[in-house]
């Protein structure tokens, strides 16, 4: 989480399958809060896959996944998962 | 039937979900065969949104495609899908609609299949007004193959038939399909995900022979030969060249290696299909004995 800037909340977050991502750096370039960024770590293909860096600046709104070519990514508001709306969740570790 | 349960990351404490598209997916023939940043996937995203908005019963909707990596969509899609022999998969979903009028036939495939060896079968299923949704995925080549030139391929391409640059005038689709007589011509890029959603959605609810151009990169043939980067860097190109000019007439719609991209829903008019235009014929010209073709009756 960056220093400077005060903390938010998170409104979304993402699911990914990093065996299906095939790094074509879609999400990451069109996300428009620009939350996502590349894992340090490689999936079994080799390809660097999408962490969320910012999970706080992510807003659930689909894009990622509208635009991820390999099914491997995407992205959901908080209130549309069912057990989510009341706790806030702990997001995946950016690698 | 998804197969990615075990290997999803996600939120610590947050219910498992699955991918919005598998459920339209056959999930035993994921993951696909596109190369990394091929835009063809990215259209499948776009589809199977607009087909959990406009349709509730995915039984009513059959995919037809001919032969190239976009035909691969209709194997990929679960529905009730057709893959054809290449160039026909227009004649093939005109027979399938027309047995089965309440069926919505929707074909997918790509602008060397649908345009060169298919073109006589489009210039004529959008002149009759046959009931179809054709949804064709430009990346300007023929994929497949190996990068050959397509009838899209801009003027000073390269192609691995055209090694020295494409000196022919390519094809514009949506002037074709709006002279040919498609009651609804769209074009957008993959780029614009959000618009094209909208598109497939409304024609998905239309009737008439409706035609979406999607610019969509082959990173591996036809970027790679023209050094025009990944599939990212042509996306971004996209979203820098695309002007939105819904209703442009489409002779001004013409596309480039560089200059403006126009994007945006052309033509959106009625037409009777060609069923009613046969139905209402035979009933003036035979009357009551006519019994109009609407589909297979239980009692049949
Ligand atoms: C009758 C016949 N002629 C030629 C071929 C070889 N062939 C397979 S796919 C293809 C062109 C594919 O190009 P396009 O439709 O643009 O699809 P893309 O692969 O680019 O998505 C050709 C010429 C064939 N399979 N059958
Ligand atoms: S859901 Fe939207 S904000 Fe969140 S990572 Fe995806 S594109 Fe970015
Ligand atoms: S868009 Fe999909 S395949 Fe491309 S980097 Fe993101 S998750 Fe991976
Ligand atoms: S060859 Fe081109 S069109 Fe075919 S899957 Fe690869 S990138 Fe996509």
């Amino acid at each position: 989480m960056s220093q400077d800037k005060p903390v938010r909340q998170a409104k979304g977050t993402v699911f990914v399958r990093p065996e299906v991502c095939k790094g074509c750096a879609y999400c990451i370039e069109f996300c428009p809060t620009e939350c996502l960024g590349f894992s340090e770590e490689f999936n079994a293909k080799g390809y660097h896959y999408p962490v969320l860096k910012h999970p706080e600046e992510c807003t659930g709104c689909g894009l990622c996944g509208l635009y991820c070519p390999d099914f491997a990514i995407f992205g959901i508001r908080l209130k549309d998962i069912p057990q989510a709306a009341s706790e806030p969740p702990v997001p995946p570790k950016a690698g | 039937m998804s197969t990615d349960t075990l290997d999803t990351l996600g939120p610590e404490g947050l219910p498992h979900m699955d991918n919005p598209s598998l459920p339209y997916l056959r999930g035993e023939r994921i993951p696909h065969i596109w190369c990394p940043g091929c835009g063809i996937g990215t259209t499948v995203n776009c589809f199977t949104r607009a087909l959990g908005e406009a349709v509730s019963d995915l039984d009513k909707v059959a995919i037809v495609s001919g032969i190239g990596c976009t035909g691969r969509v209709a194997g990929y899609m679960n529905l009730d899908s057709f893959h054809t022999t290449h160039g026909r998969a227009i004649p093939f979903a005109a027979g399938l609609k027309l047995a089965r009028p309440e069926m919505k036939v929707v074909v997918y495939s790509g602008d060397g299949d649908l345009f060169a060896i298919g073109g006589n079968h489009f210039v004529h299923a959008a002149r009759r007004n046959m009931d179809l949704m054709v949804v064709c995925v430009n990346n300007f080549t023929y994929g497949m193959t190996g990068g050959q030139l397509a009838p899209t391929t801009p003027e000073g391409a390269s192609q691995t038939t055209m090694p020295f640059g494409n000196f022919e005038k390519p094809m514009s689709l949506p002037f074709l399909a709006d002279a040919a007589g498609a009651s609804f011509v769209a074009r957008w890029t993959v780029f614009h995900v959000r618009q094209l959603t909208r598109t497939l959605r409304e024609a998905l609810g239309k009737q008439g022979f409706r035609f979406i151009e999607i610019l969509a990169p082959c990173p591996t043939l036809f970027l790679r030969r023209n050094r025009l980067g990944d599939g990212v860097d042509m996306v971004r190109v996209y979203k820098e060249r695309s002007k939105i000019r819904d209703g442009a007439d489409t002779k001004d719609v013409d596309l480039g290696m560089d200059g403006d991209i126009i994007v945006g829903k052309f033509v959106d008019r009625e037409r009777p299909t060609w069923l009613q235009s046969m139905n209402a014929h035979y009933q003036q010209v035979f009357g009551e004995r006519y019994r109009p073709w609407g589909g297979v009756r239980e009692q049949d």
